[in-house]
């Protein structure tokens, strides 16, 4: 798995890629963490390169959520291979995050006024 | 090993109601149109190869009993729910009153559900019978006597007639018990509970149920992992998703299909049997969890399949 960040305004994106586990979601929590620290408004998660996720980095989406609560900021996910989707909606996860097709689907629901910065990125 | 399952529901019976029934009978009617079923052979064939599941039977709605054979004479019985007294009417159909049996049970702990089926065991009421309860449960031997206690149910435990014994077993300690080596472990569930590695002649099962599994907690997975390895068959707690396990429900002491799946493809398991349904969910939405997961199975390979069954009563599965 590796991890990459990028601020638009408000919000910051998270892109991961390759596979979340047992063996990496600890580190994967860690960066939405300090995403979640840095962000103004939202943090939103690109999963499209993400090509399987466990139980363990499900949680670490959860506990990013849990923060991103009750700190009063947006928190979506975008992005989901069919696949990944799959294991969304089997482990009933579709119903807990705010999903979203794609990352600008995201931006313009949870971060308005980053959009225009993401159209130009 | 036979494994028969007389009672999958978990903390509550949900029995099938006339309503559901009835929407079952208008589904299948329905369905049966114009296809000349005029007689008993035919319409069984059609619900046995046309029907899902969930259309022509159900999962049943006792409380948790398993009974598994190990081959010997004794039998040995995991839990006592409400299932319990279909067990024992089938023993004593087999047998009949007067000649005595010996009963082995393991129990995973005392919460209701896994004891509500004792003082309706009807060999417990028969001189000559032997009982024998294990548990790691500390508080066993006080559940089993005191729920049979006024007022909440009117036969004393005293005025039982079959010889009853108590025998305290330790977590990680092989113990042989009808024929079979059986370990304890413990599980993370209000109030205690423990699992069980049954082993005999190379054959394993597990039977793990109210038991929660924490997704992050490493040393868990790896620990129940060892536990569960190479198993021929996992009986797992599989009450709720995955999502409410982490979220409302967590701490509630049980675990999810997502969980079963990852901890028997970490443990190199054959096979895995979703056990103690929710009693909230209907059969549909049973027959569904259990194709969902088989396919999060299927997507999530690595190895050799995990086959997979969800447990009704009166399943049986070879091992």
């Amino acid at each position: 798995m590796t991890i990459s960040e990028a601020t638009l305004g408000g919000a910051i994106i998270v892109s991961a890629q390759g596979r979340i586990d047992m063996s990496n979601s600890e580190d994967f929590k860690d960066a939405l963490m300090a995403a979640l620290a840095g962000a103004g408004a939202a943090v939103i998660v690109d999963m499209a390169g993400v090509d399987y996720i466990s139980s363990a980095g499900l949680r670490s989406l959860m506990i990013a959520l849990r923060s991103a609560k009750a700190e009063g900021k947006a928190f979506g996910v975008a992005a989901l291979s069919p696949l990944v989707l799959e294991i969304f909606t089997i482990s009933r996860f579709n119903l807990v995050f705010a999903l979203y097709a794609g990352v600008r689907d995201a931006v313009a629901a949870l971060s308005p006024d980053s959009l225009g910065q993401f159209d130009a990125s | 090993m036979k494994i028969t399952f007389w009672g999958t529901r978990g903390s509550l019976p949900a029995p099938l109601n006339g309503a559901a029934v009835r929407r079952k009978l208008v589904n299948a009617l329905v369905k049966a149109a114009g296809l000349g079923l005029d007689t008993p052979e035919k319409a069984e064939a059609f619900c046995s190869e046309t029907l899902a599941f969930a259309e022509a039977s159900t999962f049943g709605g006792n409380t948790s009993c398993v009974q598994v054979d190990t081959g010997g004479q004794d039998y040995l019985v995991c839990d006592l729910g409400s299932g319990a007294r279909e067990f024992s009417m089938a023993a004593l159909a087999r047998h009949g009153p007067g000649s005595p049996q010996t009963y082995h049970v393991l129990l995973s702990h005392v919460h209701w559900d896994h004891i509500m089926g004792f003082p309706f065991f009807i060999p417990a009421f028969i001189p000559g019978n032997r009982i024998r309860i294990y548990s790691c449960h500390p508080r066993f031997e006080w559940a089993i006597r005191n729920q049979s206690h006024e007022p909440c149910f009117p036969v004393e435990f005293s005025a039982l007639s079959a010889a009853i014994e108590f025998v305290p077993l330790e977590p990680g300690t092989p113990y042989e018990i009808a024929g079979a080596t059986v370990t304890g472990m413990a599980q993370l569930h209000g109030g205690d509970s423990f699992g069980y590695r049954i082993e005999r002649n190379g054959t394993t099962l597990i039977y793990t149920t109210d038991a929660e599994y924490k997704p992050d907690d490493i040393a868990q997975m790896e620990r129940t992992a060892m536990f569960f390895r190479d198993a021929d068959l996992v009986i797992f707690d599989s009450m709720y998703s995955l999502a409410e396990s982490i979220t409302l429900k967590e701490d509630w002491g049980h675990s999810s299909n997502v969980m079963g799946v990852e901890l028997c493809q970490l443990a190199r398991a054959k096979a895995l049997c979703l056990f103690h349904h929710e009693p909230v969910n209907d059969d549909a939405r049973i027959e569904a969890i259990l194709n969902e997961t088989l396919r999060f199975e299927e997507i999530t390979r690595t190895g050799d399949r995990l086959r997979i069954h969800a447990a009704h009563d009166g399943l049986v599965l070879e091992i």
